[in-house]
């Protein structure tokens, strides 16, 4: 499988890079990890004729401190985000789900930039950005521009950014501490995408559930970002009762399709399962 | 087609070189540097049988293009033996623990392995698993893999401390 010949090109800084981007518009591409473009290239489902790599260009990786936000540059790998002791400590949920992405090797190249922005369903950390309420920095030729995540994906592998455009940097608010968190996914194997997935945020305040985030991965031509199961969580103890609300809510806001993973009923289903899961999961770890 | 001139390092030798940009890293180092440890499972990035070691991290091969790895350091099996022909320790594990039976996953597993017991010198057999996930092997059952990891892992510790000693 040898993909589609191109021509290779690797800036060192972002002006040139969207530079590059802009003059070749549609007929090029970012390379990041490369760890979904290249097998996209081998199946010739994308078949680029330039490609911009990223990998030489200084302060597009790396996990920022700013205080109320957490920054994450694009070309950040899921290796770095697991090694994080910031994140650890203040984001919990990016390290869990990073681990349940692919395998070591892919997670070695595989870059949070890239699982991001170029709306792939199947990606994980698309649905956990909906469910931090996280924003995308994009910087074009005419300047930078922020996108929410939950507004950023239209349809599978269609997303807002334009060509000539980079996403350069994610910026999450950082959840208060105390928060409760969990990353739910079922796979059938190491390295496969989600059967269906949840990401869950929650907080509580004096046993009564303060406020609460939920999303969804793989069950859609999108990530699905479910407020009314947040909705049905807030107020209550999370108990049980709750814990059903919000799942039917996911089961109804998921839209899959059948696919080896099984039949829309069923994933739906599975949907549902993970954010009952997850919500449990973040309630007990939340103080 | 054009080439894009490369130069990267290979098992410690420097090697220049013209490549289509294409070119992904697994056939530049079976095809044009002859290294044939580094194999070809699945071409997708999920058997890790084409496993290197690139830049202190494990790749996938044939995930990688040539171009990338310009400036790289890159390890294959064929680097893993000492000058004087000594196996690594983890060669040697795969030999006493019967670590194969068709050798297809091999190199991989061993370059895998090789970067996983940097990062964890000391692991737990279920750590081990988890370190070669991305490795597949169609004959052992893992069982003897993890053994020969375990095995190379109590060795090198063992080197280690008589070093401090």
């Amino acid at each position: 499988m040898i993909p589609g010949p191109f021509t290779y090109h690797r800036p060192s800084t972002v002006e040139e890079a969207v530079k590059l981007l802009g003059d070749l518009g549609d007929e090029a591409r970012p390379l990041a990890g490369g760890h979904s473009l290249i097998p996209m290239m081998k199946l010739r489902l994308a078949v680029p004729e330039h490609l911009v790599d990223l990998q030489d260009i200084d302060g597009l990786s790396g996990i920022r401190d700013d205080g109320d936000t957490i920054s994450i540059g694009a070309m950040t790998t899921q290796e770095d985000v697991l090694g994080s002791a910031l994140l650890r400590e203040k984001c919990p949920i990016l390290p869990e789900t990073s681990w349940l992405i692919a395998d070591p090797q892919v997670r070695a190249c595989g870059t949070v930039g890239g699982n991001v922005a170029n709306g792939d369903p199947g990606n994980d950390m698309p649905a956990l950005m909906q469910c931090l309420g996280a924003t995308y920095v994009l910087q074009g030729t005419g300047g930078q521009r922020t996108v929410a995540a939950r507004d950023y994906y239209q349809a599978a592998y269609f997303t807002a950014i334009e060509d000539g455009e980079i996403l350069t940097e994610v910026r999450i608010p950082a959840p208060p501490a105390g928060h409760g968190w969990a990353y739910e996914k079922m796979k059938r194997k190491v390295g496969d995408y989600a059967t269906a997935a949840a990401a869950v945020i929650l907080t509580l305040s004096g046993g009564s559930c303060a406020s609460a985030s939920v999303a969804l991965t793989n069950v859609g031509q999108t990530p699905i970002f479910v407020a009314a199961a947040g909705e049905a969580l807030v107020g209550t103890a999370v108990d049980d009762a709750a814990i059903n609300e919000a799942a039917r809510q996911a089961r109804e806001a998921a839209e899959p399709v059948a696919d080896l993973r099984g039949p829309e009923d069923f994933r739906a289903h599975v949907a549902g399962v993970m954010v009952r899961r997850a919500v449990a999961r973040a309630r007990d770890r939340a103080r | 087609m054009s080439k894009t001139p490369v130069k990267l390092t290979v098992n410690g030798n420097p090697v220049e070189a013209e490549v289509e940009p294409r070119t992904l890293l697994i056939h530049f180092l079976r095809e044009e540097l002859g290294l044939t440890g580094p194999h070809i499972g699945c071409e997708t990035s999920h058997c890790g049988a084409c496993t290197v070691d690139m830049n202190g991290t494990s790749v996938k091969a044939c995930t990688v293009f040539t171009v990338q790895a310009n400036g790289a350091d890159v390890l294959t099996v064929e680097g893993m033996a000492g000058a004087d022909g000594s196996l690594h320790p983890l060669q040697e594990g795969f030999m006493a623990e019967h670590g194969l039976q068709c050798g297809y996953c091999t190199p991989g597993m061993i370059l895998r392995a090789y970067r996983f017991l940097q990062e964890n010198p000391n692991p737990s057999d279920e750590e081990i698993r988890w370190g070669i996930s991305g490795n597949l092997c169609r004959c052992t059952g893992y069982q003897n893999i993890v053994k020969a990891i375990r095995y190379a892992a109590d060795k090198m510790a063992a080197a280690g401390r008589e070093a401090a000693e």
